[in-house]
């Protein structure tokens, strides 16, 4: 297995932030640019060995801004491209973001979430991610909550992007993203990868913005290749053209919230445990997850049926699926590492179906699963 | 004649320019339109081809120069030109990239790409259209605007003193740079072509007249003729200022060429052959 091997097939022990960077390459990154920030700096490093040398291109930006602009434009100009970063540096991409959103460039995000300039586990920036871009737009984000996950979910991360033309972000946090756990890559065959479509339109029949249905994503045609598209953060209309009509805004952000929004039951996938029978759910994402496991355990074993329901995707919210959970269970419990922030959405898809509590905390350390116990146990009080 | 009819009266540089949007939306007298014609000039002169290549505008005035040029695009965002370029250039080194920013674009917010990418020698055309000021925000004081001038945001006078930005550029490591103005179509046209054929980043700037915002807040007059007059008095060519005193050339702008070498472009932050590494990999885990 040599550097110059895209795809490093095998069983590894390897830390969660070079997953992320096998994970990427293996689904056919060409392009990394990023700005050093701990703790997401093993992306970059990673990167800075692993692209040259199988034919990609490492970038370290001046700042975040050039970065996920570098990443923007590179994506235009036909690359696969991702950027890595941690809280304080995705609040300089924000306005990157929004211009990979106007002009459907794929891209990949990586956030590795830190608490408040220092070094600590949090999810505090799960609604960051979500809507910090300015003007209408919907975010796929994937939460991993293993080593394994943060390959596997970097990999469909690329392959969303590309299907969907928008930027996506997997969200790590401290503690996932410098553990080191069991990866197992397999054979490059059995990775499944997704190119965007490509134009088969002669220039003169082609339109850049223009999708098939109403909620589609159009087809790609690469910079440099006489197409002679304009890509403005404007609102623009079908031909590329600024245009300042309702009618254009109209069917643009239709379209482009649209395409994610009506596919969130497809991408927003959900994974459950022991909630056929359960009187009390679990809803985690992320390193949240493998506490909220462990409470489940702990619970049944006192003879409270307990359940999770894993988020493999917080974003787009996975409406249909916590509305079926809150009418099947007598309590949803929403556990994340801030102060209460995802819960609010949790609580407002249950909608009164059933009763609602938190276990949230922001101290710079996931939750101890008796902590998550003593939630369930207040619940069922 | 209605307008569409005003612009297509045979004029041999449309064919490079997108008709649809004519008429443009620079005002009377603005010199955006003059930096197109040259740019478009140079285009002719050196048969490029406009299907290839990638022009990149900022937010500005100055930015929508390239929405009317009938390439790719990149538009909208203020300050980042040169980041998108350089996104471009390490994916694609063969796409011939030519960014038009504004002054505040290039310089303000753009500051700090501006001279990472001369650093870096990224094989760019940078062409700045210097303006004085923040034109399409209505008239604020930028980072080239002549010291003591009257700005919507400096009503008493500028205290803060101007760049300059071709001395910056020449230091900060850009491989071709120099000066011009709009009422030399003829220079112009020399030094964007020059600009065009370097390998290597190139940078242009072109002092330029914003009639109906620095030309009225800064001189008091609306006036284009006025305007241009006054940069051109305010002008000294780089040659013949070699032989004058400092008290002659105080408060002028040197033009013409300052620097023109090559030297290796940017290819990205580290760059692999097989023998820079020995570790077969396994580092890489
Ligand atoms: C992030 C951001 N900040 C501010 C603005 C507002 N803005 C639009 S154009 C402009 C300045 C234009 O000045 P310059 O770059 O010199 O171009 P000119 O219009 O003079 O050609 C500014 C500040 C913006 N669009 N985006
Ligand atoms: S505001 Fe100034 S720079 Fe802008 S179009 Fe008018 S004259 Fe030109
Ligand atoms: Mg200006």
């Amino acid at each position: 297995m040599g550097l110059e091997d895209r795809v490093l097939t095998g069983v590894h022990f390897m830390q969660g932030n070079y997953a992320a960077v096998e994970g990427a390459i293996a689904a056919g990154c060409d392009f990394f640019a990023g700005y050093p920030i701990t703790p997401a700096n093993e992306v970059s490093e990673g990167m800075a060995r692993r692209l040259p040398a199988v034919g990609g291109v490492f970038f370290q930006g001046e700042d975040e801004l050039c970065s996920i602009y570098a990443i923007s434009a590179a994506s235009l100009a036909g690359a696969k491209a991702m950027t890595a970063t941690a809280s304080a540096g995705y609040d300089y991409m924000q306005e990157g973001i929004e211009y990979a959103v106007a002009v459907e460039a794929p891209i990949v995000v990586v956030d590795v979430m830190r608490c408040r300039g220092e070094n600590f586990a949090t999810q505090s920036d799960i609604m960051q991610v979500r809507w910090a871009a300015a003007g209408d737009h919907e975010m796929i984000v994937l939460a991993p909550s293993t080593v394994q996950e943060t390959f596997d979910f970097t990999v469909r991360a690329f392959n969303l992007a590309e299907e969907y033309r928008t930027p996506v972000v997997v969200v790590s946090e401290m503690s996932l993203a410098l553990m080191r756990e069991r990866l197992e890559i397999p054979a490059a065959s059995a990775i499944p990868v997704v190119n965007r479509k490509r134009t088969a339109k002669s220039p003169a029949d082609y339109l850049p913005f223009h999708a098939d249905s109403e909620y589609g994503v159009p087809d790609f045609a690469e910079l440099g290749t006489g197409y002679r598209v304009i890509h403005s953060i404007n609102p623009h209309d079908e031909r590329g053209d600024i245009e300042w009509e309702p009618h254009a805004f109209d069917r643009l952000y239709k379209r482009i919230t649209g395409k994610v929004r009506e596919n969130r039951t497809k991408i927003s996938t959900v994974q459950r445990f022991g909630l056929d029978d359960a009187d009390i759910a679990l809803v985690a994402f992320g390193s949240e997850v493998r506490p909220a496991l462990d409470a489940m355990e702990m619970a049944r074993e006192k003879g409270i049926r307990a359940g999770v329901m894993k988020l493999d995707a917080p974003w787009p919210f996975p409406e249909e699926a916590i509305r079926d959970l809150a009418s099947n269970v007598g309590a949803v419990v929403t556990v994340e590492m801030n102060m209460g922030k995802y819960a609010g959405e949790v609580e407002r898809a249950v909608c009164g179906k059933c009763r609602t509590a938190r276990a949230t905390k922001n101290l710079g350390t996931p939750h101890t699963p008796d902590e998550i116990l003593s939630v369930i146990e207040e619940v069922r009080a | 004649m209605s307008a569409p009819e005003l612009y297509t009266n045979g004029n041999p540089l449309l064919k490079y320019m997108r008709q649809d949007k004519l008429p443009h939306f620079f005002c009377p007298g603005c010199g955006c339109g003059q930096v197109v014609s040259a740019f478009l000039r140079a285009v002719e002169a050196l048969g490029l081809d406009l299907g290839s290549m990638v022009g990149i505008g900022g937010v500005g005035c100055t930015a929508r120069i390239p929405v009317y040029i009938n390439m790719d695009c990149l538009h909208g965002v203020h300050g980042r030109t040169l980041a998108w370029a350089t996104g471009i250039k390490l994916h694609k080194p063969d796409t011939k990239v030519v960014v038009f920013a504004g002054d505040g674009d290039a310089l303000s917010i753009g500051g700090n790409h501006f001279i990472h990418a001369a650093r870096r020698n990224l094989d760019v055309t940078f062409v700045v259209v210097n303006n004085f000021n923040f034109a399409m925000t209505g008239g604020q004081v930028a980072p080239m605007t002549p010291d003591g001038s009257v700005t919507m945001t400096t009503p008493y006078g500028s205290s803060e003193p101007p760049f300059d930005m071709c001395k910056l550029a020449v230091t900060a490591g850009a491989t071709y740079v120099a000066r011009t103005l709009t009422s030399n179509p003829a220079q112009m046209t020399t030094f964007l072509k020059n600009a065009l054929n370097h390998k290597g980043f190139s940078v242009v700037e072109i002092l330029s007249q914003c009639p109906t915002h620095f030309g009225r807040y800064a001189l008091g007059s609306g006036s284009p003729k006025g305007l241009v007059e006054w940069i051109k008095s305010h002008t000294v060519p780089a040659s013949a200022a070699e032989k004058m005193s400092p008290e002659e050339t105080a408060g002028k702008y040197l033009v013409g060429e300052f620097v023109n070498v090559e030297k290796p472009v940017f290819r990205g932050s580290t760059v692999y052959t097989p023998s820079t590494c020995g570790c077969g990999g396994k580092e890489a885990k």
